[in-house]
């Protein structure tokens, strides 16, 4: 009776295989978490459209909502626009400094775009891609979340949404700021 | 009312699908014939019912009916007529039509060979293929419903993934479904010989063709696959080891292992055992395959879908694979290894090692691919594998393949002598060292060029030698030389058929190996009338020209490439689709033996006074394309019937 | 959109040709950024290496690449710059530590396994007589053929 039962194994091997296949449904193969949480963000000295200096050095103290977006991004960054607007109104005067860095795009068609979102934070052309490079991005838009004490907390890829910008920031404010 | 009717008849094939399957095992199982007769026409009626889905999928496409989800998604009013035909099976849900009807087309075949010649198989046969369908009517009308309507209907269509608007897209795909669908025939004799016991070689016999058939579709598939690869993606290469080009080559490598092993069972009467694994390994591959590139598990450039469907295949495959090979072990005892070997040194060795090696390469390949998936599930950590890994661990098998290629057909059955060795053997592998000496006093320092080359010399000399034997031979008998040449081919069809294989793996090599080793590239800006330069090709930007298209808008660049007198103008183009957030490259080329001249359009000033331009030489790559065409020539010899041995 | 593009151009084309770099250290060849390059996963792609990859986020990496080796970075330095911002995942082929050294062995050993099994089966084969019954059957006619065409040949 026990001759040759483990033959029965072999169907039963093709189990694992199946279970990892399985698993697969779980994950998103375009989801990659970044290695930069948790860790001091890489510094940048941009020059705004408006022709303001624009580094990060300088804003030490302050939660720091870096946003990379591009007018060409549609739709993702058509819907974030006035949500990044509207938190930067509300927060401005709490220590907290949105800044947009706009890839791989025109400046007519950029300053188009932050006219037509009458968007009022500091926004700045990374025509190299240094910075987008140095922060990691895949695409846009996509958001870092920067504390007191400058380093990256988080990271949103896609459109951001008002639940999302508050979750993060009342929490890093929340924090001491030494 | 059109995609209603289409719905409707996919629904009734499906349940035509099911009796037939049904009713095939019951009529095999009591002895019935009328059952299988009527499994039969089960299996006529699911042909002209998936045959009139496509018809109707088609009349939508052409009448722009974008109440139609899948043709609103896949077409706009500006899409051509060729490619609202071609667009059919441009998707998830058209592609599965388009299998489908292949698979009853397949089916429909079998009948008409099969039915009186396998009695005793047939129904189990009918029983299996019907299975397959029902499992594909199954996902057309839950999971990937085409005919899924739209409200409210858009006055315009999203429009076709431009990528696919080329002309590789009518031969690509139906080339690489008829090879995957046509796998599915070995699978079903397979499967009916282990149900009813009769491992023998009749389910072999039968099946020996069906696999040459699909193994010729899915090379072709594969070759105009890279090609559409080199000419319409713009990274000049041709093979990126992407896990949809995996998803084919995999069954293809363990096809081409049991096409080989094949022959040591007839000879033989051995590995039956293993060459039933074989089929069920690449019936399972298939499959793997279409879950792979439609379940969106694992990231490819086929950006098919996500959703229910992939639960459905792999749903299937666990069905699939746990029948099958709780099968295999029910008849273990029936396939024991019986067989013996009258000496390591034959033939039968050598065909033994090919098949390690390449059920080896396809291991690698599919251990590869799903590695990211591992390496997330055990270790959290995103992994990625890649070309550079793949060439890398592949490379020494397929040397090793090579020099089999060479030894496998002239060494002697049963034993091989030492005067065998010597007089099959001495000849070539001198040549094959000659050519070694010859190449590195060419200038070839690369180890891995020169082995290449060397292997190849090597194995085309033993054809040449066999041929020119052969040939001596029917000579000396009176017949004058072309005829008997021509004679050998066709008489012999399945040996020189064979041999005409290996010729074109071997064309393809070298043009693999010339295109790895020697290609240069440069990428630079240029204003216009400034000139490049590289490997002797002086390209020189003339002007910018932008035109309207009827579905995208299109910038052209034109570079006059000289070497030394004028060659030609090059016209690479960025092209604009609207619904499309990057623009598509256009890349133009000049195709030649010894090397390709290759050049993509990069960025461009508005004005048109200066434009990038990334201007490839890619060495040798014709090769393989010319090295395919030899390939399917000797696989299309093999297919023919074999005529009658008679003295 | 297109226009937008065609804009993209005009303000890379300025910057790159405006803000003259500092002088390299040291003079980078094409093939030297192009070895880098390949080993990297092109970000906006599909399983396409940075140095193939026609977009435009490749081609800012390859500036990238290029700078970086030109200031003095040795390749494995510029590599290890993008897996700390990327990943690992950004390696097209995994390093050879670890975990991963599971995906570089199986090839090794998927040959190993089966040149093993093939000796045990061709060594337990061989020792049994190979008997007359399996020699292959050809018709009469046929092994005539075969053996005057083999006397011909002498």
């Amino acid at each position: 009776m026990s001759r040759r039962a483990w033959r029965w194994l072999i169907p039963l091997a093709a189990l694992p295989l199946l279970a990892l296949l399985a698993y697969g449904f779980r994950v998103n193969p375009r989801e990659i978490p970044s290695p930069l949480v948790g860790r001091p963000a890489p510094g940048f000295a941009l020059t705004a459209f408006d022709a303001t200096p624009l580094t990060l050095d300088a804003q030490r103290g302050r939660v720091v909502v870096v946003n990379f977006w591009a007018s060409w991004c549609y739709p993702a960054c058509y819907e974030e626009a006035p949500v990044l607007e509207r938190s930067w109104r509300a927060y401005r005067d709490r220590g907290v400094l949105v800044i947009g860095v706009d890839i791989q795009d025109t400046v007519e068609a950029a300053q188009k775009f932050i006219r037509d979102f009458g968007l009022s934070f500091p926004n700045a052309p990374d025509p190299t891609g240094k910075v987008s490079v140095d922060y990691g991005t895949y695409g846009v838009p996509e958001t870092f979340f920067i504390d007191r004490r400058g380093r990256i907390r988080a990271r949103h890829v896609g459109a951001l949404t008002d639940d999302v910008i508050r979750a993060h920031v009342e929490r890093l404010l929340a924090e001491p700021a030494g | 009312m059109i995609p209603e009717l289409g719905y409707g008849a996919a629904i009734v094939a499906l349940g035509l699908a099911l009796w037939g399957a049904l009713a095939a095992a019951l009529g095999a199982r009591t002895g019935r014939p009328a059952l299988v007769l009527s499994a039969q026409h089960a299996a006529l009626g699911v042909f002209a019912l998936v045959t009139a889905c496509l018809a109707l999928l088609m009349y939508a496409f052409l009448t722009f009916d974008f109440s139609v989800r899948y043709v609103a998604t896949n077409t706009n009013l500006g899409t051509p007529f060729y490619y609202r035909i071609t667009g059919v099976w441009g998707a998830l849900e058209g592609s599965i039509i388009l299998w489908t009807w292949m698979l009853a087309l397949y089916t429909l075949i079998v009948i008409l060979r099969h039915r009186e010649s396998a009695r005793e198989l047939y129904p189990w046969v009918l029983t299996v293929m019907l299975g397959v369908l029902a499992f594909f009517l199954l996902v057309i009308t839950v999971a990937a419903p085409p005919f899924a309507r739209l409200h409210p209907v858009p006055a315009d269509g999203h429009g076709l993934n431009p990528l696919l608007e080329d002309t590789g897209m009518i031969t690509h795909p139906v080339a690489l479904y008829l090879g995957f669908t046509g796998l599915t025939v070995p699978f079903a004799f397979a499967m009916a010989a282990l149900i009813t016991g009769r491992v023998g070689d009749a389910w072999l016999t039968m099946t020996r063709r069906w696999t040459i058939v699909a193994w010729y579709f899915l090379s072709l598939g594969l070759l105009i696959g890279g090609w559409w690869s080199y000419h319409v993606l713009g990274w000049g290469g041709y093979w990126a080891w992407d896990p949809v080009e995996n998803a084919a080559f995999m069954p293809w490598l363990t096809a081409t292992a049991f096409l080989h092993s094949v022959m040591i069972q007839e000879r033989r009467r051995m590995l039956q055992l293993w060459n039933l694994a074989l089929v069920i390994m690449t019936f399972g591959l298939t499959l793997f395959g279409t879950f792979l590139t439609r379940s969106g598990v694992i990231a490819s450039v086929h950006a098919f879908t996500q959703g229910t469907i992939g639960a459905f295949f792999l749903g299937f495959l666990t069905l699939v694979l746990l029948t099958a090979l709780g099968l295999l072990a029910w008849r273990w005892d029936a396939l024991g290894a019986q067989g013996a070997l009258d000496s390591v040194v034959s033939r039968e060795s050598a065909f033994l090692l090919n098949n390690v090696m390449l059920v080896a390469a396809a291991f690698t390949v599919f251990f590869g691919t799903v590695f990211p998936l591992l390496s997330e599930a055990l270790r959290g950590v995103k992994v990625s594998v890649g070309a550079p890994f793949f060439n890398q661990v592949n490379v020494p098998l397929f040397l090793g393949l090579i020099f089999l290629m060479g030894v496998g057909p002239l060494i002697a059955w049963r034993r091989a002598s030492v005067d065998n060795l010597r007089r099959n053997f001495l000849g070539p592998v001198l040549t094959g060292v000659a050519a070694a000496a010859f190449f590195f006093a060419l200038g070839v320092h690369s180890a891995l060029a020169v082995l290449t080359l060397a292997l190849t010399v090597f194995v085309a000399a033993t054809i040449a030698l066999d041929f020119a034997r052969a040939t001596r031979v029917r000579a000396r008998m009176g017949e004058p030389l072309l005829p008997a040449m021509g004679g050998l081919l066709r008489r012999h069809n399945r040996r020189y058929g064979g041999f005409v294989v290996h010729l074109g793996v071997l064309i393809i090599a070298v043009g693999v190996t010339g295109s790895q080793a020697w290609s240069v590239q440069t990428e630079t800006t240029l204003g216009r009338g400034e000139s490049t330069e590289l490997a002797g090709y002086r390209v020189r930007f003339e002007d910018l020209a932008a035109s309207e298209e009827s579905n995208h808008f299109k910038v052209a660049g034109a570079f006059t490439v000289s070497d030394g007198r004028v060659l030609g103008v090059l016209r690479p183009a960025k092209k604009f689709y609207p619904q499309e957030q990057s623009p598509i490259a256009y890349v133009d080329y000049r195709l030649g033996l010894r090397e390709d001249i290759y050049l993509v359009l990069g960025d461009f000033a508005r004005d048109g006074s200066r434009a990038t331009v990334k201007l490839q030489v890619n060495r040798l790559v014709s090769w393989i394309w010319i090295g395919g065409l030899v390939l399917t020539a000797g696989a299309g010899l093999a297919i023919l019937p074999e005529t009658k041995r008679t003295a | 959109m297109r226009r937008r593009h065609a804009g993209v151009t005009a303000l890379v084309l300025a910057v790159l040709l405006s803000g003259a770099a500092p002088a390299p250290a040291r003079v980078v060849s094409e093939s030297q950024v192009h070895e880098v390059a390949a080993e990297l996963r092109c970000v906006v792609c599909q399983n396409l290496s940075v140095a193939d990859s026609p977009s435009e986020m490749a081609r800012q990496m390859r500036v990238i690449v290029r700078e970086r080796l030109e200031a003095g970075e040795s390749p494995a330095e510029v590599v290890q710059y993008f897996v700390d911002r990327y990943g690992e995942w950004i390696l097209l082929s995994p390093r050879r530590r670890g975990f991963n050294l599971l995906v570089w062995f199986a090839p090794l050993a998927a040959v190993a396994v089966g040149l093993a099994i093939v000796a045990v089966l061709v060594r337990r084969w061989t020792r049994r007589p190979a008997s007359e019954g399996t020699v292959p059957s050809l018709d009469p006619a046929m092994r005539e053929r075969i053996r005057r065409e083999t006397e011909a040949e002498r």
